[in-house]
């Protein structure tokens, strides 16, 4: 199992926090594609060209490959400070 | 030793706790401090702020941020402290206090803390008006003051 997390305007546009994705092996952008598939709303993100994403609370990019029991999360530009 | 003190927090922010530890050390002769705050803005008329971010992440960021801080500028001490949760009109959001053997050290540590804090820690503003809010949006600003750091 792949945990995905949300944040900020990409929870609130999902409308969940947390998923779980039965995958062994996949690239950080064909998870996210296959996230957005499970619902037609959600395909807006894939096309935000902001969007980052964090694997196991490091920054990746897209291309990344995740593995079983990684932490994976998607979420807009931070505005800290 | 411990070199530096990061915390996330949801309670007020109160750096004058902080004030004897940053300057416990004999051998520096400089302490920097930074406050950032909730500000009111003309137009919009903020009452407040909601500060998301991502637990664990969070931490591991800032503690990256403070230790490259140290090392690149010879820093003694780095207390950083952010606040989350809800946070009203005026009040702290983060704190940012170095100690150095030299001011100009001490300076550009707490700057480059900044920049990088700004641009790297995954945290997520809300802002409260009294009739609406909304999710801040990044500056370009931010992204340029980090750049000059050449990382």
């Amino acid at each position: 199992m792949i945990k995905v997390l949300f944040f900020a305007q990409i929870r609130e546009l999902l409308g969940v926090s947390e998923l779980e994705i039965s995958e062994n092996e996949i690239s950080v952008k064909d998870l996210l594609t296959l996230i957005c598939e499970q619902n037609k709303k959600w395909q807006k993100i894939m096309q935000d060209q902001s969007l980052l994403a964090s694997v196991n609370h490091q920054l990746v990019d897209f291309d990344f490959i995740v593995h079983s029991e990684d932490e994976v999360a998607f979420f807009p530009p931070v505005t800290g400070g | 030793m411990h070199h530096c003190h990061i915390e996330i927090t949801e309670r007020q922010i109160d750096p004058s706790a902080w004030e004897g530890w940053l300057e416990a050390h004999e051998q520096d002769g400089a302490t920097v401090t930074f406050v950032g705050k909730v500000r009111q803005d003309e137009k919009t008329f903020i009452k407040s702020l909601f500060l998301e971010h991502y637990p664990v992440m969070t931490e591991t960021v800032l503690e990256k941020i403070a230790q490259k801080a140290i090392v690149r500028f010879q820093l003694t001490r780095v207390v950083l402290i952010h606040r989350v949760g809800q946070i009203n009109l005026n009040e702290r959001i983060v704190f940012v206090g170095v100690s150095a053997p030299h001011r100009t050290a001490a300076f550009e540590g707490t700057q480059f803390i900044m920049d990088l804090l700004k641009n790297e820690a995954p945290f997520w503003k809300k802002e409260q008006t009294l009739t609406h809010e909304h999710w801040v949006e990044p500056k370009k600003t931010d992204e340029l003051q980090l750049k000059k750091w050449h990382l």
